[in-house]
């Protein structure tokens, strides 16, 4: 599906903002959530400029499902290491494995259902982190309200995952057509909720 | 009338010179000229010297583009992709274009000299590379000619920090080199794509002389040499922790489609690390000039 002009602008917007995340939007951070955020912005940034340049036709690379894996399992990551210091080294453990196991999966013909199993199971771990925690956690008073975005930004993340998914796996649960219309608008907002979350949160 | 027709002729004259300028590619250069004066921390609010960068860093570039123009035109009269410029085509007289590349060149040099003198001689530097050493001496003769193109292309951002400092340093320097190494990048892609034409014109370049597989290996590693480059040029800049982060993330995408290129080479991915690297160069130069602003 030929990419419109205003598909081309979200991106542009989308990739600008998830620069001045990487630049400006994770200073103070410590080390290690700077570099978990620095990870998965940076990959936006990178899936946002190759979308704007080689369209939609990009989407259809196997390495996609494990380019957007990485997302969520590194900004889950970061995350737990900032807000749940009793789980950091068990859900990067978690994260690591995850991740190995989606590559794998993917990269080797597996039989059977185990890589869509695998897929759906990283993917919902880390993506009702990223929903989750940031709710929480906002809710109980430890950040300001508006640090919920994030996790709203993760719940519309995990859409855009899930519909890929699926439509990757052959059994999409909307047409493609629909799918790739909504997606430069998804992403910008995905972006829009993280950028807003982590900057008045 | 007489008055209305000479308006009308003057600017059907600049619809066709205005190509001859390759307004993108030159705007692309005069970015990084004008990052290189701003890396140099010097008052980058000073309007004159800002217009006067700008100013004869185009004539300079704009001139010795159409030099090399005027100089090509019998190949770019063989090759698909250029038979249509105004200087293949027959649009405009060679002796026209020979006049118009000399005067943007003398006026864009004198200035630069004007200005300050060992800007001026970087400037003229640039353009030397470029029109004598590249066009009228190597291009024809051996595909490493565009190591000479590159060094004229790394003049710009040299020339913008040697007027900004006063003087060349190792960070001028790896700021030049970080332009000299992506410049592969983005003409061997180029020479991939359109391998054709440039057999066609008798052109040696790298995919024909040596293949594919080596012009593959090269555009890899001179975008991890372009990437380390830049980032070491931001280092020394003094470039903000964010900034660099920023920097790295970039690289590390031109690092993947150069991975890429060499290990799953396809059409798809040969043009998105031709139109990435344009991307990475001037995110990069922006972020110089952002951090200084």
């Amino acid at each position: 599906m030929k990419m419109t002009s205003l598909d081309r602008i979200l991106l542009l917007i989308t990739a600008i903002l998830a620069s001045y995340q990487v630049a400006v939007g994770i200073d103070g951070f410590t080390a290690f959530p700077i570099i978990a955020y620095t990870i998965s912005f940076g990959v936006l940034l990178v899936a946002g400029l190759l979308l704007f340049i080689l369209g939609f036709d990009v989407l259809d690379s196997p390495i996609v499902v494990i380019i957007s894996t990485i997302i969520p399992l590194s900004l889950a990551t970061g995350l737990v290491w900032q807000h749940l210091a009793s789980f950091r080294t068990s859900y990067l453990v978690f994260a690591i494995i995850g991740f190995l196991a989606i590559g794998i999966t993917r990269s080797l013909s597996m039989p059977g259902k185990l890589p869509t199993i695998i897929l759906a199971i990283v993917h919902g771990i880390a993506g009702m982190t990223i929903f989750l925690l940031p709710i929480i956690i906002s809710i109980q008073g430890q950040t300001k309200p508006l640090f919920s975005l994030v996790g709203i930004g993760g719940a519309l993340i995990g859409i855009g995952g899930l519909l890929l998914s699926f439509l990757k796996t052959g059994r999409p649960i909307l047409s493609r057509e629909i799918i790739l219309r909504v997606f430069p608008g998804l992403l910008l907002l995905t972006t829009i909720c993280f950028v807003v979350g982590f900057k008045f949160g | 009338m007489s008055i209305q027709s000479s308006i009308q002729n003057l600017k059907s004259k600049i619809k066709l010179y205005w190509p001859l300028t390759k307004a993108s590619q030159t705007g692309l250069l005069l970015a990084t000229g004008l990052a290189g004066y701003m890396s140099a921390r010097c008052p980058v609010f000073s309007m004159p010297t800002i217009l006067g960068l700008s100013g004869s860093l185009f004539l300079a570039i704009a001139g010795s583009t159409v030099l090399n123009m005027w100089w090509d035109r019998d190949i770019d009269a063989k090759m698909g992709r250029t038979q249509k410029r105004p200087t293949s085509s027959g649009q405009v007289s060679e002796r026209e274009v020979l006049l118009l590349g000399l005067i943007l060149s003398i006026i864009g040099v004198g200035w630069a000299v004007a200005m300050d003198a060992l800007y001026g001689l970087v400037v003229f530097a640039g353009l030397f590379f470029d029109v004598v050493v590249y066009s009228m001496w190597l291009k024809r003769r051996t595909a490493w000619s565009i190591v000479w193109g590159g060094i004229s292309g790394a003049m710009p951002i040299l020339a913008g920090r040697v007027l900004g400092l006063g003087s060349i340093d190792w960070i001028g320097l790896t700021l030049a080199l970080g332009v000299l190494f992506w410049i592969p990048t983005h003409t061997l892609t180029f020479s991939m794509k359109f391998a054709k034409d440039y057999a066609d014109a008798c052109v040696p370049t790298f995919p024909s002389t040596y293949g594919l597989g080596v012009t593959r290996a090269t555009i890899a590693i001179s975008s991890v040499l372009a990437a380390l480059a830049m980032v070491v040029a931001g280092y020394g800049i003094g470039m903000a922790w964010g900034f660099l982060r920023l920097l790295g993330v970039l690289s590390a995408g031109l690092l993947m489609l150069a991975v890429a290129i060499t290990f799953k080479p396809s059409e798809r991915v040969n043009f998105g690390l031709f139109k990435y690297a344009s991307v990475y160069m001037l995110a990069a130069m922006i972020l110089v000039v952002i951090e200084v602003i």
